[in-house]
């Protein structure tokens, strides 16, 4: 998907919510589902909030969407990655095309290059979920910019199984926008008339030194996103920073 | 196939030696690659660490270090590393450190091996690079009495130049260049010529090398006005002039520079360079050849053999390439005679007229190796009166002859030598010679004579050495049938490749599996290049010499000389490598090259050096005919 939309959206809200304790989440839900993919998906638990960045398995993730909005818009593709602080591993890269259930808009099919005939043969979230969630599962999902790919899952699974999903993600967008978009920042950089920061992901690659990939594919952004947080944590924290700082 | 592994692959696509690859193995390389990023300055690779994948390079810049520390090579985007240990322990051999952000890309060993054991290309590139690394390495560590028993003060030539501190980083930049150095020093004062007054150590503030301009300057876009003091390294490491060169050697690796100021007294007397050591290091052929002219005594030449020896392989080592060696060796060679000769007419008295002594064959192309037949002759003065004077020519040509015979330049089995008195004349004897050569040529007698057209005068009155060359030039561009027997002759000798392109070596005797490298390789492509030279007037004897003539004269093609170049080089760096190795190994040096204990890489390109000898003897045939 891509973030190129303005920076309201971050949204860093003034009063943070207090994070949730997510094995405990876990453990609660593979109670609690009533959905049997779901069990399993929960029951495989999550790593504690105190373990060091580099024992965590992460898995950074990507969609291409038809707009911006859950309610309105779905899914057409999907990209993972698994990876570790230490590798990041191609060999188990998968990507889904997926039949969105709302139709498709001209303009983005444009962005994507993802065709309706491409889509009118792909299977529907339903048919994938099974695989996608094997691949989730004991993971911690990194994404840049939260705001697409966990809502758009839990409104799938809503619109399909009348039950969503919730997990853990680390958002490269918002760490970055640790660094450059504090209140102080913006309200500085606001006085001296000096733009900001981009926090678009490939500007932000750049400015790591990483190099461009053809943007708009779920697989391409989804290595993307991987190879960025690799890069942000070699400059901004270290391998023993504990996960519960950077999820939510 | 998925998206990003289609990046994967196009991205190794375009370096080697990933770039031949089939498409369907790019594939599989690129779908198992695992990726990480490295943060600059952050170590990649440790000493001693396991290894289990080839190390790409996608995007950044990586330093490889020698296990002393020292810094090795710098990498960029696209190349390869960690291919050696993988090769063989499978522990880090070469530590390896991130100088950018860098984005490494890992494949698996099983690939790897896979790789090298399927792919002669990839084979081959992997099997080069860690040879050139691999003799990189030894040219340091190899021991040297040289710079153990010289000092540093016999190396300072340069009076230094300094600069002021606060003169501009420009200023530095131009008097760096007017003086061709890479360093130059910070001084109070600052003085581009001379040091006077003296200067104190001090006084030295510090140094600004071109790294330093490039790094602190260009990179960072610093004006040109800067002073210098901005951008100088105030850790000047010096050096005390009664200091052996090793020292200063380990000094310099200790410190990653590649010069030191040095003092005496305390005072600066100037700089010494790592170049100057190295240039004075590859230089040592010359103090054989002084050692040479200092020998009172046949025994004492007799003892210098070594020596040739061990400068030979030196300059192997040390990546000499084959003009280097062969004019180094010729120069050796010529060295003895010129004593001989000396002592000789210390032993006879004076000529009773002029003359001059020749060199003929490889030593007057400046091509000698070691093991060579003494092919040589005497050339009068035309008032050489045979009843009178040849007593004592034939007395100094049978001095010299058997004093090189001694030293190890075996007799001619032809017979030209000196002390033959059909190549003992005078100069109108020799013209004739020439004349009869060129204008009624008999292929069959070309054969034998054909050593003659490579002469060069080693001793004496060498103007007529001179007036026979030119006399060569003149006649043999104009004589069509001359040069069309002479091309004849060349095509005689073929290279050892058979009807499928594989070495065809001796099946029989001592030399079995083994192929003459000389016979079938250098000696026919020698022949070749002599046919286009003297049929294009050229003076030079060197074949490398001849090929800038033929190419000047419009002969041949620019792309055809080039061709002959590199496969006269290669061959004869094949020869010269397989002699030096034997002499390493205490065996007596030969011409026999068994192809199969080649690397994959030398035999291939072997046989492509052959291949265009062959061609080029069949454009001999079409080039030059006997009319």
């Amino acid at each position: 998907m891509r973030k190129n939309f303005s920076n309201t959206v971050i949204g860093r809200s003034k009063t943070p919510q207090p994070l949730p304790d997510w094995p405990e989440r876990y453990r609660r839900l593979a109670a609690q589902s009533r959905l049997e993919l779901l069990r399993r998906f929960y029951a495989h638990g999550i790593v504690a909030g105190d373990t060091p960045l580099n024992a965590v398995p992460f898995v950074a993730m990507d969609f291409e969407t038809t707009g911006m909005h859950p309610q309105i818009h779905g899914i057409v593709s999907i990209g993972v990655v698994p990876f570790s602080l230490q590798r990041i591993r191609c060999a188990e890269a998968r990507h889904w095309l997926v039949k969105p259930r709302r139709p498709l808009i001209d303009r983005s099919v444009l962005f994507h290059h993802i065709t309706h005939s491409e889509l009118e043969c792909a299977p529907d979230l339903s048919d994938i979920l099974p695989d996608l969630l094997a691949v989730l599962a004991g993971r911690v999902v990194v994404v840049h910019y939260r705001g697409i790919e966990r809502p758009f899952l839990d409104r799938s699974l809503r619109t399909r199984f009348d039950e969503g999903i919730s997990f853990p993600v680390v958002d490269t967008m918002a760490l970055e926008a640790r660094f450059h978009r504090t209140r102080l920042q913006r309200m500085l950089r606001h006085l001296i008339g000096r733009r900001q920061a981009s926090i678009r992901l490939a500007s932000t690659r750049t400015r790591y030194g990483l190099p461009q990939y053809g943007a708009h594919h779920a697989l391409t952004d989804a290595l993307a996103t991987a190879e960025l947080f690799q890069a942000q944590v070699a400059h901004r924290f270290s391998p023993d920073t504990p996960i519960r700082a950077l999820w939510c | 196939m998925d998206v990003e592994h289609i990046e994967i692959r196009e991205h190794l696509r375009r370096h080697p030696p990933f770039a031949h690859l089939p498409i369907e193995r790019l594939n599989t390389i690129a779908t198992a690659v695992e990726i990480a990023y490295f943060r600059a300055g952050s170590d990649i690779l440790v000493s001693n660490a396991d290894i289990h994948d080839l190390h790409y390079i996608r995007s950044g810049t990586v330093d490889i270090y020698r296990r002393n520390g020292a810094l090795y090579n710098r990498l960029g985007e696209g190349e390869i590393f960690g291919q050696l240990s993988l090769m063989t322990g499978k522990k880090v051999r070469f530590p390896a450190r991130a100088v950018e952000d860098s984005l490494l890309y890992f494949i698996p060993e099983t690939l790897f091996h896979e790789l090298f054991a399927e792919d002669e290309h990839f084979a081959d590139f992997v099997e080069l690079e860690d040879r050139i690394r691999l003799r990189k390495a030894g040219v340091l560590q190899s021991s040297n009495n040289d710079l153990k028993t010289t000092r540093v003060g016999k190396l300072i030539k340069r009076v230094p130049s300094t600069v002021a501190a606060t003169d501009s980083v420009q200023t530095a930049a131009v008097i760096m260049l007017e003086k061709g150095v890479g360093a130059i020093l910070v001084t109070v004062n600052g003085q581009a010529d001379g040091i006077h007054p003296p200067i104190e150590h001090h006084d030295i503030l510090g140094v600004v090398t071109e790294t330093d301009l490039c790094q602190k300057v260009i990179a960072q876009r610093l004006d040109l006005h800067t002073p210098v003091q901005a951008v100088m390294s105030d850790q000047v490491v010096t050096i005390d002039e009664d200091q052996y060169l090793f020292e200063a050697l380990l000094l310099m690796l200790k410190h990653h520079i590649s010069y030191l100021p040095a003092l005496r007294r305390l005072r600066l007397i100037g700089v010494i360079d790592m170049a100057d050591i190295i240039s004075y290091e590859s230089q040592s052929s010359l103090f054989v050849v002084r050692n040479i002219l200092t020998q009172e005594h046949l025994e004492g030449l007799r003892q210098l053999s070594p020596d040739v020896r061990a400068s030979f392989c030196r300059m192997v080592n040390e990546d000499a390439n084959a003009r280097m060696v062969g004019s180094a060796v010729a120069m050796i060679g010529r060295t003895f005679k010129q004593r001989l000769l000396e002592l000789g007419e210390q032993r006879l008295g004076a000529p009773p007229v002029p003359y001059c002594f020749l060199a003929l064959g490889s030593m007057a192309r400046d091509e000698q190796l070691m093991l060579t037949d003494q092919d040589n002759a005497l050339v009068l003065s035309d008032d050489f009166d045979p009843q009178q004077h040849d007593e004592y020519f034939q007395a100094l040509a049978t001095f010299v002859c058997d004093g090189l015979a001694e030293l190890g330049y075996s007799y001619c089995k032809g017979g030209v030598m000196a002390t033959n008195a059909q190549w003992r004349q005078p100069l109108a004897v020799w013209k004739q010679y020439f004349t009869r050569w060129i204008n009624q040529p008999k292929p069959e007698a070309l054969l034998n004579s054909s050593i003659f057209f490579d002469l060069d005068g080693v001793y004496g009155d060498t103007a007529m050495a001179v007036e026979l060359q030119q006399l060569i030039a003149q006649q043999a561009s104009q004589a069509p049938h001359f040069l069309g027997c002479l091309a004849f002759n060349a095509q005689s000798r073929t290279p050892p490749l058979g009807f499928f392109n594989q070495f065809v070596v001796e099946t029989s005797g001592s030399q079995r599996d083994s192929l003459n490298i000389k016979r079938r390789g250098s000696a026919p492509m020698v022949d070749v290049i002599r046919v286009h030279a003297l049929a294009s007037a050229s003076l030079a004897q060197n074949s490398f010499l001849r090929l800038d003539d033929i190419s000047a004269a419009g002969f041949l093609t620019a792309g055809m000389t080039a061709d002959l170049r590199d496969a006269l080089e290669f061959i004869t760096m094949a020869h010269i490598r397989h002699q030096a190795a034997r002499l390493e190994s205490g065996q007596e040096a030969d011409n026999y090259i068994n192809p199969e204990m080649l690397t994959r890489f030398d035999r291939r390109n072997l046989k492509a050096a052959f291949q265009v000898l062959a061609n080029a003897q069949k454009f001999l045939k079409y080039r030059y005919r006997p009319q």
